[in-house]
Formats: structure tokens, C-alpha cells, sequence
């Protein structure tokens, strides 16, 4: 049996960035990844977050596979055919040293795992990880499905993903839940640079996001997304997967549904659709983050339930854990002592860094949400119905029709039921 | 700026790479990929590239003046496509390569369209009257001769047949060497006669002997082969045979030409040409050639035949396909598709579904954990239509699928979908297609 | 014995994605895999290297890129790699591929005679199963296609069963030969992880168009008689027609069938006595 100092279970990139700093640090890893290559499983909306990745890989932007950079985050409500926007631009995002930019995953993963390799990672796909192998209650290696398959190591990192069969079999997380999850589908519609630079009012080479809330999900949990890459548009829609099974909708329905929009329609009018994925995601929040390790063992990633559903990150968190995670796993090993109480050093930097601190800041929200479902079907549509009223110009004073607005507010939720609205979202998400 | 390419058009044909006179262009993974500390704009690629992949970003269209004279086309645009090409042209037209036609070693001395008539094992492929049927087109197109060629061993019974099916000439090489099919004495002796005759024109079945001799008498004459083809056409100003077959898993057409090599060479998929009429005692000219070899000459025997009625034998390669799913509840009601299939002739395969529930066996699976196949005519009995499916068959030609479901996807797919009860709908089929075809009559 | 596989690296196909709204094909994306034939022969090989003893050398041409199959390859087992990478060689047709994958056998059989050069019966990305006779011709090898059982394989014979659509024909050749095999003939492993590890590990030996006396008119777009002239997209199958055939089945069923001759889909062969068209 061959031994390794520290083996990653998974080549996302999570599991990429920790092999990558363990490797940096001097650590023999492996990488085992399931599919045929790394990045052929995977599947996000198509954002990456400068500064994260930035600390995986100094100034990657001069080489990895990017696709815009983005100068403008918008948020747009929709109400039946209407719509209610809201943006944030600034030109300084489109340069050094930028805020984020989209990504088509396939050729971004296939570039991280590149880096690892360069960094003397070894990494073995098509196999998957089967067990843990154990010495007592020591973690000692992992058994592969493949003959002579047994690999030692001092340290396993665990980055399976969503789907977290390893960590539930070694005891650190629950099985997935319904609610817990959310269902994305994305397609990539390919479009010439020259009109999603004019449908998006972009200069050359700069990119844009919209998030879509309300009737983007039919009213469900859940949120549309469209990204511009280079000569493609991202579109995708996600939900959680509990409320849409009882609701009757498929997430391919979902996704047409968004596409129908006018809004969306004409963004993507004449593109051509070159991929569709769908992935699931992980949504529990701070309360479904698992143990993080034991003896011998991290769990990183999805895997370690780290995403950040509202601001839509997870990648970032990914990486960034999956970086710590490769630190702690060299450190230990150098020191000596790979035993559960000194890996608690991987869940300390967690704490301190963005990761789980964002985590826990918006720790109500997913429950706030699952309690008052009535949010994103009532609201989207109470505002339209007031911004529809505010900007008709037929005559009517203004300071009637504010009137108009409130009573008309009042009608569709009741004054205390908007008041707990305010103070639940207050508590969530402020 | 560099050249800019579209991923979606590319189709990997490396023509680009071979053009950039500074070598700016790499094919990765199948797909250009432009080096733009290379790329200098020089814009010969774009010149190459047979799908309009590329582009020059000051330069939004083609570019107008020509930019290598040598690059003069004697294949005209204008001219209209000939008729079976056309076809499949209609609105689909991307683009013709404008290539020099280089002159021909041996000068001008090839001439006429032979078919190599298919006979092993005491039958005749029927493929090779499809192909003196198509051949007599081209041969009028171009002027010329139509000749039949026999190789093998007591084949005068075949002489008369390829005469009524439109053969001018019949050469005949019979030889005891012949008698079973093998590459090299097949080979050897097709050769003698291209040698000695020059035809610029051979045509042959894309059958398992067709696909296995040509490539070697191809080598052998040093000159191109197209397989598989299924639309043929004369270009009207050169002459050339236009040779046009599905690439890129069944996704493109592509029209190919044999420009600097002689004779030009073509294997044909069986029953896409249309049968040409039988006129019995039609004559014409016999020229039997002497054969000289014997066995000592060839280093393969053949020990056995197992003469097998294994309809599954080339899924992938089969013409009509009679394929069954869940549907279809249980294997007993096979026998109502092996009716079907027996009358069209048809190879029986099947969904994974009907492979995992034991009805049939893994080498009749149809999707992407089977076989892909590419029939003329695939008819989908009691088949959902998965993803996975879908991407092993939809490329057929032809597609006809009875299901219960009117939502099922294999509708989507279908030129005729039939939404009913299979029990009553497939026997029927069988009783008209049998009718029909028994007696020979279209209505 | 010396085995030679020749190998080709090709998108995958049946990877291809559909697009479910349009039904069309997508190819952002698709993975390069070893010709799924290819892997066929490459097990075959194998196996009879381990029956047999001896080396299995892989030789494939295209580019730099390819190496990561050579390098899948090896992990089943093999003992060397060779790919053959050059600009010049880009555009080749079949001919020209023939021409300079023979060559480098030529001069692997110079020092290492080969004993069997196995190939798949197609490429999965051209379909044309040209390249693998071309090589036996121009190397004077037996050439011997479509093998669905290697039954028996002396010092001096190799004794093959061949599919052909009528029947299975049984052949013996002289040694060398070269077969092309179909997906029957055998079932794959799986690559054991030490020798994945190992294969991670190797690095495939490149010869480029100087690594032998090459004939530079026999290659690339210059030295391939056939060349593309016109591509264009397949006919459309929009527009399809649903019937409704729970009121008059047999109804239905005639009219399916008329119209399917009266297109010329299908067509009354006179050879079809009895209704049987082959």
C-alpha cells in the first residue's frame, strides 16, 4: 500500500485548493476524484470571487480561464410580466484587482487542477472512494473501488461535495435532507460578445449579473441567476428541493419559466443553448454545517455544508476551506499530532475567517423563509403593483396615489403581519 | 487582436492549423485554439475553415478580395448543386471550400464508373445493383462507361444478373483463390484490374467485405476513399465525384472530393440508393481477366463460415431497426416486434430498459451505454425516450414511435409519432408493411 | 510477443449533451476519451500479453493533448507509449494517417519485431475504419477486421473469428498481422490503482516529423488525396407529426406506411420475395 501524507477525497474545488496548499506546504498528496476529470462533475452558477481564490492562487487572473469581470451586480423582482430593478455598478470592478468575475467551470476546474499537478499533487481520476480506512479509531487511509485500491495517508481531506456519503459514513454529517437542498439548473446560451455587450450596456470584455427573485422561482425558495461569460449568457434558476417537489415543478420547468419572462426573453433572444446542467446545492446554513473533523480527517466544501445562499457564494467558501484545511493538514502532520483535538485549529479558522462568520450572521434566515413562504409570491407583487402605481402618469395627485399604495399594501397583508415581515427579515438578514 | 473562434461552429478539422503560415493555431481537445502572442492577423485561416469558425474582429466579413490567387476556384458557386446533393442543401448551406483541383498523376487516362459487385458465400449483397443504379447516374453525368466487376470463384451466375442491372461491361476475374472471402487475394486481384483499366470511379457496399477490401486496395492504388457515403453527385465543372456522408456523429454532412489521386473511391451504406430497374436479358460486354497467384501467395486461410442469422450482427451499422421498450410490459410480446422486424428485414434492439429486465442481451442496447446507431429507419416501440437513449438514435434518418404517452420525449423526435395502444398498432404496421412489400407495390 | 495498439484520442460522443427544450446536440464541453474500440483492442492485447508473455507498446498520432490517453492507457498495464505529434502531420485523411503511423512501426518492428498490431474497428469521430487496413497494406501484415475472438495464437498463427453480416467466418493468418476489433470481443478492466499511480507518473515518448525519414508529400492536407469541400448541417426533423392512433389503429398503421413509401423511406425492393428485404 502506497502511503501519502494527506489524500483529498474529491477534485472540486474545494478538494483542489486543499491539495494545493498542503502540496505548497511540502505535503505528498493525492487528489482521487470520481469522474473522468476534475470539473466533470461539477456545476455552480458561474461566479468566482476574487479574493478568495486570490489567496488559493496569488494572481491567478493573469492566467486562469476567466470569462468577464464583473462591473454590475443587479436584482431584479418579478411580478407576472412586470419587473422591479435594482443595481449596483462600479467601473473599478473591471480592473485590478477586480471583485469577481464568471466562469464556465468545466475549463476553470481543469485550470485549478492544473495548478495542483505543477505544485506535485497526483491526481487520479475515475475512482471513487469507498471507505475510510481505519486503525483502531484512527483514520489511516481510504479504500478506492479499484483492485489493490488501498491508499495510506496521515491526513483525509473530505471533498465529496453535496452528496457527503464519506462524511456520513464516518460519522461527521447527517444524510441530506429535502429541505436542506436546493436543485440548481443552469443552461449556457451562446450569443455573440457584441450583443451581450449591448444588452447588458457593457464595455468590451466587461460583465455583468442579475439575480431574479419572485415569480423567477414561481414564488418558490429560490432564486434565478444570469451571468455574462465571454460569448455566452449563463441562466439558471434554483430552488429548494422540498417546496418544489410538493409544489409539482421540475427544475426544467423552472428554468423555463424564467426563460418565458419578457425581461429574460429578450435578453437571450436569438442565443443558442450549448449546455445544461443541473446540480444540487447544499442550503441548511449555519445549522446543517456538520463536524468539521475528527482524528486524521477534515471535511471541506459543500461537503461541510459551507455555502452562503444569499449572497449566492459558495465557491469562495469552498476554496477558502478547502485552503485552511490543506494548511492545518500540513501542520499537524509536520507537528506530529494529527488527533481531533489538534485539528480543532481548522474549525478555529473557520470561525475567523468570512466563511462561518457569514454563515452564522444569516443562520435565521433559511428558517425565516421556510415559515413565511408568502414572501416571495406576496411581495414581488405588492411591489410591482406600487411602482406600477407611483410611475403611471394618469393624472391621479401624487399624494393621493401614496395613499392609494399603503391601502392597497394593507389589503394584501394584513399591518401586523407586515410588521413581522420587517422585524423577521431585520433578524435575518441585518 | 487575434483571430477570434467560435466554439460552437469549430469542428476540429485542423485545416486552420495547417494554414497559419506562423503557427498561431492548435487544436485542443478538438477545437482550434488560437496563441495570441502569435496571431498576427494574417487571416489565412479564415480563408481554410470550412464552417466560418473563425473571424477577425476588424474584419466582421469574409474577406472580400481573395487573398492567395493559387487559392482560385475551378468549383464554382454558382453552378447549382447537383440534385441529390441539393436536397440535404436546402437552407443548410454553410460554405464551400475554394480548392485548386491538382492535376492527376497518370494524366487522363482514367476513365468510367465501375461497381464492385458484392458476392460471398453464394449471395449477392444487394447493395451492388443499388450502386450500378446510382453509378448509371453519375456514369451520365460525367460521359462515360458503367462497368460491373466480379471477383470470386464460379460466378457466372452473377455475369446476366449485373448486365440486367445495367452494367455495360462485366469484368470477371473467377479464381479457386477467390472462393472465400479474404482481403488479400480480393485485394490483389481488384487491383490487377484497376491497374490495367483505369476507372476514375469505384463504388462498393459499405458492407463488412466492402469496408475491408477497399481500404486495402486504396492503400494499394495510393489514392482516396470516402466510406460510408450516402449521397453521391458529379460536380458539373470538374467532373469530380462529390462524395457527401455523415461526420461528427451524424451532427454534419460533409461533402468530400478526391482531387489529386486516382481512381476516386467510394463504399456506399446499403439501401440508400435507390433500386434500379431488372431488365432480363440485357447484354453487354464480358472481359474475364487471368488472375495469377495461387494459395502459397497469401498468408490467411479461411477454416470456417458459420453461416448465422445474427440480425444484431452490426446494430451500429444496421439500415432498419425495430427497437423495443419497457413498453412493451413483458418478453413474451417481443415476437410482436420480431414480426415486424422479420418483415422489414429489420435488426431488433432495444432500450436499456428491455436489456436490464433480460429481454434482450447488451450488444441490442441502443443509447450512450450502448450502441450508437445511425439507421435510415429506427421505429421505437413502447420506448419513453430518456436522455440516454435519445443520444444513441437520434440521428437516425427516420424515426417512427408508438407509445401510449402522448408526453413521452421519443415523440419529439419523431417524424411520425404514433400516440396508441402498441398491441394494436404494431401488428398492424406488420400486416400493411407486409402487404406492401409482398407485393411489391408502394400503394 | 510484441504487441503493438494503435489508439486514437477522440471527443466523446456519447458524452454529448442534449439540449432538452431543442434536441440539439452540445458540444461545450465534451471530454476526450480513448477510442472506445480502441480500449477494446488495447484490453485484448493485454490479455494475451499475459497469457503469452511479452510487450505491449501504444502508438497513436495527434496532438500534445493526446498524451493524457496514452497516459490512461498505460494504466491498464501497458509498457510504453509513443505518440506522434507534429504540425506537419495535422490534416491527414486516412491515407496519410496510414502512411505515418506505419512508419513508425516500421521502425519500432526495426529493433522490437512486432508480433499482432491491434486497432479498433472505427474511430468513434470519423467512422471511416480505413486507418487500420492502411497500416497492414503498407507493412505487409495480414490484415484481418471486425475480430470478435482472438480463439488461438501460436508462434506463428493467429486464428481469429471475424463478424460479417451473414455469419462469423473463421480465419488463420501468418504472424505479423494486424487486427481490428469490435466491442464483443472482450469486456474491460479496471486499471489497478498502483498501476494508475505509475501511469500518472509516465511521461509518453513524442516523436515529431524529424524522429523518422518521413516523405513530407505523403502527409498532412498536402499529401491527402481527399479534403472536405463543403460541410453543411443535416436535414431537420422539425415538424414531425403526431397521429392519434387509439381510435383506428390499423387506419393509423395504413396510413404511416403510405406515407413512408410515398417519401421514398423506405423502398420496395423487388428482391424482397416473401418480405424480407436482405
Amino acid at each position: 500500500m502506497e502511503n501519502f501524507d494527506v489524500i483529498v477525497v474529491g477534485g472540486g474545488p474545494a478538494g483542489l485548493s486543499a491539495a494545493l496548499s498542503a502540496a505548497k506546504a511540502g505535503m505528498k498528496t493525492v487528489v482521487i476524484e470520481r469522474g473522468d476529470y476534475p470539473g466533470t462533475k461539477n456545476v455552480m452558477g458561474g461566479i468566482l470571487y476574487t479574493k478568495a481564490t486570490d489567496m488559493v492562487v496569488p494572481e491567478f487572473w493573469k492566467e486562469a480561464p476567466l470569462e468577464r469581470p464583473i462591473i454590475e451586480q443587479r436584482i431584479a423582482m418579478l411580478s407576472g410580466d412586470e419587473s422591479i430593478m435594482a443595481g449596483y455598478r462600479d467601473p473599478a470592478w473591471g480592473v485590478e484587482p477586480f471583485n469577481a468575475h464568471s466562469i464556465l467551470r468545466v475549463k476553470f476546474d481543469s485550470w485549478l487542477a492544473k495548478q495542483a499537478e505543477k505544485a506535485g499533487v497526483l491526481i487520479l481520476t475515475e475512482t471513487l472512494v469507498e471507505d475510510l480506512l481505519y486503525q483502531d479509531d484512527r483514520v489511516v487511509g481510504v479504500r478506492t473501488g479499484r483492485a489493490e485500491g488501498d491508499l495510506g495517508a496521515k491526513v483525509v481531506i473530505i471533498a465529496e461535495g453535496v452528496n457527503n456519503f464519506l462524511a456520513v459514513k464516518a460519522g461527521l454529517a447527517k444524510p441530506l435532507k429535502p429541505q436542506a437542498v436546493a436543485v440548481t439548473v443552469k443552461e449556457v446560451i451562446a450569443l455573440p460578445k457584441e450583443k451581450i455587450e449591448d444588452r447588458f450596456c457593457l464595455d468590451e470584455g466587461q460583465g455583468a449579473t442579475i439575480e431574479l427573485y419572485g415569480d423567477s422561482t414561481a414564488g418558490l425558495m429560490g432564486v434565478g441567476f444570469i451571468y455574462t461569460n465571454k460569448e455566452s449568457i449563463s441562466i439558471g434558476v434554483g430552488a429548494i428541493l422540498d417546496p418544489m417537489i410538493r409544489n409539482n415543478w421540475t427544475p426544467n420547468d423552472l428554468l423555463e419559466n424564467l426563460k418565458s419572462k419578457p425581461y429574460v426573453k429578450r435578453l437571450l433572444q436569438g442565443g443558442e443553448t450549448k449546455e445544461y446542467l443541473a446540480h444540487l446545492i447544499p442550503e441548511g446554513g449555519y445549522t446543517s454545517v456538520p463536524k468539521l473533523h475528527r482524528q486524521g480527517v477534515l471535511v471541506v466544501g459543500d461537503t461541510a455544508m459551507l455555502m452562503n445562499s444569499l449572497n449566492r457564494e459558495g465557491s469562495n467558501l469552498a476554496m477558502i476551506s478547502g485552503k485552511i484545511a490543506g494548511e492545518v493538514a500540513a501542520q499537524t502532520i509536520k507537528t506530529g499530532d494529527v488527533s481531533d483535538q489538534a485539528m480543532t485549529v481548522y474549525e478555529t479558522r473557520l470561525r475567523d475567517s468570512f466563511v462561518l462568520k457569514d454563515l452564522h450572521h444569516y443562520r435565521h434566515m433559511g428558517m425565516f423563509f421556510e415559515k413565511n413562504e408568502h414572501l416571495l409570491k406576496t411581495y414581488p407583487k405588492l411591489l410591482s403593483q406600487a411602482a406600477k402605481m407611483y410611475l403611471s402618469a394618469d393624472g391621479t395627485p401624487k399624494k393621493a396615489r401614496q395613499k392609494e399604495i399603503i391601502k392597497m399594501a394593507f389589503e394584501h397583508r394584513s399591518k401586523l403581519g407586515l410588521i413581522k415581515d420587517v422585524y423577521g427579515a431585520w433578524r435575518a438578514l441585518l | 487582436m487575434t483571430v477570434l473562434i467560435d466554439k460552437a461552429k469549430c469542428i476540429g478539422c485542423g485545416a486552420c492549423t495547417v494554414e497559419c503560415p506562423v503557427e498561431a493555431l492548435d487544436l485542443v481537445d478538438g477545437l482550434a485554439v488560437v496563441d495570441a502572442k502569435k496571431c498576427n492577423d494574417l487571416g489565412k485561416c479564415l480563408t481554410v475553415c470550412p464552417t466560418d469558425a473563425l473571424s477577425l474582429p476588424n474584419q466582421p466579413a469574409k474577406p472580400k478580395g481573395k487573398l492567395d490567387p493559387e487559392a482560385g476556384a475551378k468549383l464554382n458557386l454558382k453552378d447549382p448543386l447537383p440534385e441529390s446533393v441539393k436536397d440535404y442543401a436546402t437552407g443548410n448551406e454553410k460554405k464551400t471550400i475554394r480548392a485548386q483541383v491538382a492535376p492527376v498523376a497518370g494524366g487522363d487516362v482514367w476513365s468510367g464508373v465501375w461497381v464492385i459487385i458484392e458476392y460471398t458465400n453464394g449471395k449477392i449483397a444487394p447493395v451492388s445493383w443499388e450502386l450500378l443504379g446510382e453509378g448509371r447516374k453519375l456514369a451520365d453525368a460525367i460521359g462515360c462507361g458503367l462497368s460491373g466487376v466480379i471477383t470470386g470463384h464460379m460466378v457466372d451466375s452473377v455475369i446476366p444478373e449485373a448486365f440486367a442491372y445495367g452494367a455495360e461491361k462485366v469484368y470477371v476475374i473467377d479464381h479457386p483463390v477467390l472462393k472465400d472471402y479474404r482481403t488479400e487475394p480480393y485485394a490483389e486481384a481488384m487491383v490487377s484490374l484497376i491497374t490495367k483499366y483505369q476507372p476514375e470511379i469505384i463504388l462498393m457496399g459499405a458492407t463488412s467485405v466492402g469496408r475491408d477490401v477497399f481500404p486495402a486496395v486504396a492503400t494499394k492504388m495510393q489514392t482516396g476513399l470516402t466510406a460510408d457515403c450516402t449521397v453521391l453527385g458529379i460536380d458539373p465543372e470538374t467532373k469530380l465525384l462529390l462524395q457527401t456522408r455523415p461526420a461528427f456523429g451524424g451532427n454534419i454532412m460533409a461533402t468530400i472530393m478526391c482531387r489529386t489521386s486516382r481512381p476516386q473511391m467510394s463504399t456506399v451504406r446499403p439501401r440508400v440508393m435507390e433500386m434500379p430497374e431488372r431488365v432480363d436479358g440485357r447484354e453487354g460486354e464480358l472481359i474475364r481477366e487471368e488472375f495469377n497467384s495461387n494459395e502459397s501467395d497469401f498468408h490467411t486461410k479461411v477454416l470456417e463460415f458459420i453461416i448465422s442469422d445474427a440480425k444484431n450482427a452490426f446494430l451500429d451499422k444496421a439500415e432498419v431497426i425495430v427497437s423495443v421498450g419497457l413498453g412493451l410490459g413483458a418478453k413474451r410480446n417481443l415476437v410482436l416486434a420480431e414480426e415486424l422486424a422479420e418483415v422489414l428485414g429489420a435488426t431488433l434492439a432495444g432500450s436499456r430498459g428491455a436489456v436490464e429486465a433480460g429481454w434482450l442481451t447488451h450488444d441490442q442496447q441502443v443509447g450512450q451505454s450502448g450502441v450508437t446507431v445511425r439507421p435510415k429507419v429506427y421505429i421505437a416501440i413502447g420506448i419513453s425516450g430518456a436522455i440516454q437513449h435519445l443520444v444513441g438514435m437520434e440521428t437516425s434518418d427516420f424515426i417512427i414511435a408508438i407509445n401510449n404517452d402522448p408526453e413521452a420525449s421519443i415523440l419529439k423526435v419523431a417524424n411520425y409519432g404514433i400516440v396508441g395502444d402498441l398491441f394494436q398498432i404494431v401488428p398492424a404496421l406488420t400486416a400493411e408493411f407486409k402487404k406492401r412489400l409482398q407485393h411489391g407495390v408502394a400503394n | 510477443m510484441h504487441f503493438v495498439v494503435c489508439l486514437k484520442q477522440v471527443p466523446d460522443t456519447s458524452e454529448v449533451r442534449i439540449d432538452p427544450i431543442t434536441n440539439t446536440l452540445m458540444r461545450e464541453g465534451v471530454p476526450s476519451i480513448i477510442n472506445p474500440y480502441d480500449a477494446h483492442a488495447l484490453e485484448e492485447a493485454m490479455r494475451l500479453k499475459e497469457k503469452v508473455g511479452g510487450k505491449v507498446t501504444i502508438v497513436s498520432m495527434g496532438p500534445p493533448q493526446a498524451k493524457e490517453a496514452l497516459k490512461k492507457a498505460m494504466s491498464y498495464g501497458a509498457d510504453r507509449a509513443i505518440l506522434l505529434s507534429d504540425r506537419a502531420f495535422g490534416g491527414s485523411d486516412s491515407l496519410a494517417t496510414a502512411y505515418i503511423l506505419s512508419s513508425a512501426l516500421k521502425k519500432i518492428h526495426e529493433t522490437e519485431p512486432i508480433d499482432l498490431v491491434f486497432a479498433g474497428k472505427e474511430a468513434i469521430d470519423g467512422d471511416t475504419a480505413q486507418t487500420g487496413p492502411g497500416i497492414a497494406q503498407r507493412l505487409g501484415f495480414a490484415q484481418l477486421t471486425y475480430v470478435i475472438k482472438v480463439k488461438e495464437l501460436t508462434d506463428k498463427n493467429v486464428t481469429v473469428v471475424r463478424k460479417t453480416e451473414s455469419g462469423r467466418q473463421v480465419v488463420q493468418a501468418q504472424l505479423p498481422a494486424l487486427l481490428t476489433v469490435e466491442k464483443e470481443l472482450n469486456d474491460l478492466r479496471y486499471a489497478t490503482l498502483p498501476n494508475m499511480m505509475k501511469a500518472a507518473g509516465y511521461e509518453p515518448e513524442m516523436w515529431n516529423v524529424k524522429s523518422l525519414p518521413f516523405d513530407l508529400t505523403q502527409m498532412g492536407l498536402k499529401g491527402s488525396p481527399t479534403s472536405v469541400s463543403r460541410i453543411f448541417a443535416p436535414p431537420g426533423r422539425d415538424g414531425g407529426e403526431i397521429m392519434d392512433g387509439t381510435k383506428d389503429p390499423t387506419g393509423t398503421a395504413a396510413s404511416v406506411v403510405t406515407k413512408i413509401f410515398q417519401q421514398n423511406i423506405l423502398m420496395v425492393n423487388p428482391l424482397a420475395k416473401g418480405g424480407n428485404l436482405q
